[in-house]
């Protein structure tokens, strides 16, 4: 009798929104592998329009729950390029230490949350309370780190409030900064203990490696997660951000309700991995003492391993807004008011969300209303190439048991701590 | 007593306001030992067809999606809705200020937009499709308020949601009025209990709780014309997250 696998994951679990794993299989002969997405549609890029330009990072802001402060500044960044409006030093700092706050936030709940009980052996966060408690308070205060970044520059943890086109509606103070100064000391401890037990569990990450384009922001000698222009692994010439429609060149299939992209070949992955393979010789010192601990290479090209990129970039971040929290504060925080007058254009803007590199692009009439908009999302950019990730991983698998292949697959999925409902946005 | 057990769902939204839970980190432990969660599929793998109250996040917006709601809320005792696109739909009923969810369809999608995974109906806030017995406004929601709600719950008694304006906590978080910076801000129409965050971070309010019940439209009328704004400049921003309901309840 033919031995036939038939599974079936719906709805898989421990990642943001609704995706989907089929495979079937006669005698070890794979005939149906799916990586699928049936999230509902929302339609952001038809419902901006008529807006007024200072309403748009508030709308497209509730693309993401996770990374909303992302979806803010990479709208912000477009309405200023469409409006010729220019921000101080001082505006783009500030920015960045709340993006960063978001990068922190976000990696240390996909590692913490989703990921690590995977790698522990449970169903959940829930019995790692009782099994792990110090890890588990460990990671709860990085996590609290990151939301307090957030709350404290960006005015609330999720959908900000004090950004506005041109600048910021409301500022910190000197003391705010001191106190996430002190906050970032800390952290560092923390860090190190997070580490140790993702390097006590690092053998769980299968060693499964596919030869992956990979595309990220990149900017003169910096690991950049707000400025810059597109790279890939692929070339070294680099693309404007305005060009960015050039590189995503999206399409739909079938199996998604979320478009896929290609660049230079069937797929690419954007996200921690990509940025550490493009930028990691920009990388601060802890940042790049934990990826040689980790054995993290440029041209690595292991999926599962995004979740280590993923720490070594909490480090990272954690380092840079020590250096940008200390300037601001040596600077001192000066009162500054956006004034802007809407005008007719065509603008893009691109940032480094946690899960990769995120487009927004807008154009308005004269009088500041939006007449269209276009977001591509960074896991648009990865669907592709999860499939692809499935296609050369399922084989591999085909002799284990159904639960260990199913267990394998999912972990595939959650490696690129995929941001679905975003997807489709 | 045993504990109650609570599966929470999503739909169609940014999943922000389950993060809003996530957040509350060590309070979390706390909360876990008064309820029992048996299903949320973004925290936990497992799942269970028997619950007694129900967290329903995000809009409607597929008959496939209709039928699923219906089936959680013939299985839940109590049914809440979390969040603004759960309780009025939030912004994603921008989409039905167009001439029809086809046309919405084909400027994302376009030649695309026939296929049939794609199919999309008109938004809806979770009660325009089954009853709703509490309400937790905003987006995203305020984790105190949550907690608060959650709490009235398991003790028995009924939550008492503000009836008022959000000018009145703005007032006592002594925030400049934002129409005194020539701004348009929702605040006098739109439901207080998330302490003013917007204006506090020096923007507008957006009425993403809702509007008080019984407005005073008269008294905001006042302001508008006292600030020499028209009401086309206030439907501009009223849209943003308080398009029309069918129905309304709770």
């Amino acid at each position: 009798m033919a031995k036939i696998i038939d599974l079936k994951v719906h709805h898989i679990t421990r990642v943001e929104g609704h995706g989907n794993i089929t495979l079937h299989a006669v005698d070890g002969k794979i005939d149906k592998i799916e990586w699928q997405v049936p999230e509902a549609p929302r339609f952001f890029e038809a419902m901006v329009r008529g807006r007024k330009w200072e309403d748009i990072q508030t709308i497209v802001s509730r693309i993401c729950g996770i990374c909303s402060v992302a979806h803010s500044l990479a709208s912000l960044k477009a309405i200023e390029d469409a409006m010729d409006i220019a921000v101080s030093p001082q505006t783009d700092k500030l920015r960045m230490l709340a993006l960063y706050g978001e990068i922190i936030e976000s990696h240390v709940l996909h590692i913490g949350y989703l990921a690590a009980p995977d790698l522990l052996g449970t169903k959940s966060v829930v019995p790692l309370v009782s099994s792990h408690p110090d890890l588990v308070h460990c990671i709860m205060r990085l996590h609290k780190l990151g939301n307090t970044m957030m709350q404290l520059i960006a005015g609330r943890k999720t959908h900000p409030v004090t950004f506005r086109p041109g600048g910021f509606g409301a500022l910190p103070n000197a003391a705010t900064l001191r106190e996430l100064i002190t906050l970032f000391r800390a952290a560092l401890a923390d860090l190190q203990t997070l580490g140790d037990a993702v390097y006590s569990v690092k053998e769980k990450l299968p060693a499964f490696e596919r030869d992956t384009e990979y595309v990220a922001l990149v900017d003169r000698g910096t690991y950049t997660f707000y400025h810059g222009n597109i790279g890939s692994s692929d070339t070294t010439n680099t693309v404007a951000v305005q060009k960015f429609k050039q590189v995503a060149n999206e399409y739909v299939v079938e199996q998604s309700t979320a478009k896929w992209a290609k660049w230079h070949r069937d797929s690419y992955m954007v996200g921690a991995l990509a940025r550490f393979n493009l930028n990691a010789a920009h990388l601060q010192p802890g940042a790049a003492e934990l990826a040689r601990y980790f054995g993290l290479y440029q041209g690595i090209c292991n999926p599962f391993l995004n979740t280590v990129a993923q720490l070594v970039e909490v480090m990272h971040a954690v380092e840079h807004s020590l250096e940008l929290a200390d300037s601001l504060l040596v600077a001192g925080i000066q009162p500054e008011v956006p004034h802007v007058t809407p005008k007719a254009g065509w603008g893009a803007g691109a940032v480094e969300a946690p899960r990769g590199i995120l487009f927004h692009s807008y154009a308005f009439d004269d009088n500041g209303t939006c007449t269209g908009g276009n977001m591509t999302i960074p896991t648009n950019q990865n669907h592709a190439n999860i499939q692809l990730d499935m296609e050369k991983l399922a084989p591999t698998l085909i002799n284990l048991p159904p639960e260990e292949i199913k267990l394998k697959l999912e972990m595939l999925v959650r490696a690129y701590d995929p941001c679905i409902s975003c997807s489709t946005h | 007593m045993n504990k109650p057990r609570v599966a929470i769902f999503d739909f169609a939204c940014c999943e922000g306001c389950q993060l809003q839970i996530v957040d509350m980190e060590e309070d979390i432990l706390n909360l876990l030992t008064l309820v029992t969660p048996v299903e949320w599929r973004e925290a936990m793998s497992e799942s269970s067809e028997e619950y007694d109250i129900a967290i329903i996040e995000g809009s409607i917006t597929r008959a496939s999606d209709e039928e699923r709601l219906k089936v959680i809320r013939s299985k839940a005792k109590i049914l809440i809705a979390l969040g603004a696109c759960a309780t009025i739909g939030g912004v994603n009923k921008l989409a039905n200020n167009f001439e029809n969810i086809e046309e919405v369809k084909r400027y994302v999608y376009e030649d695309a937009s026939r296929m049939p995974h794609l199919i999309s109906q008109p938004v809806k806030a979770v009660n325009e499709v089954v009853t709703v017995d509490f309400m937790i406004h905003g987006c995203p929601i305020t984790i105190s308020e949550f907690a608060y709600i959650l709490r009235c719950l398991l003790i028995g008694t009924t939550p008492v949601i503000p009836n008022f304006s959000v000018c009145v906590e703005c007032k006592m978080r002594e925030n400049i009025c934002r129409y005194e910076y020539n701004e348009i801000c929702l605040g006098p129409v739109t439901r207080a209990g998330c302490n003013a965050p917007c204006p506090s971070g020096g923007i507008w309010c957006f009425g993403c709780r809702g509007y008080v019940d019984d407005p005073n439209v008269n008294a905001a009328m006042d302001v508008m014309e006292y600030y020499h704004k028209t009401p086309a400049d206030l439907v501009s921003r009223l849209a943003l997250f308080n398009s029309p309901q069918e129905t309304k309840n709770g």
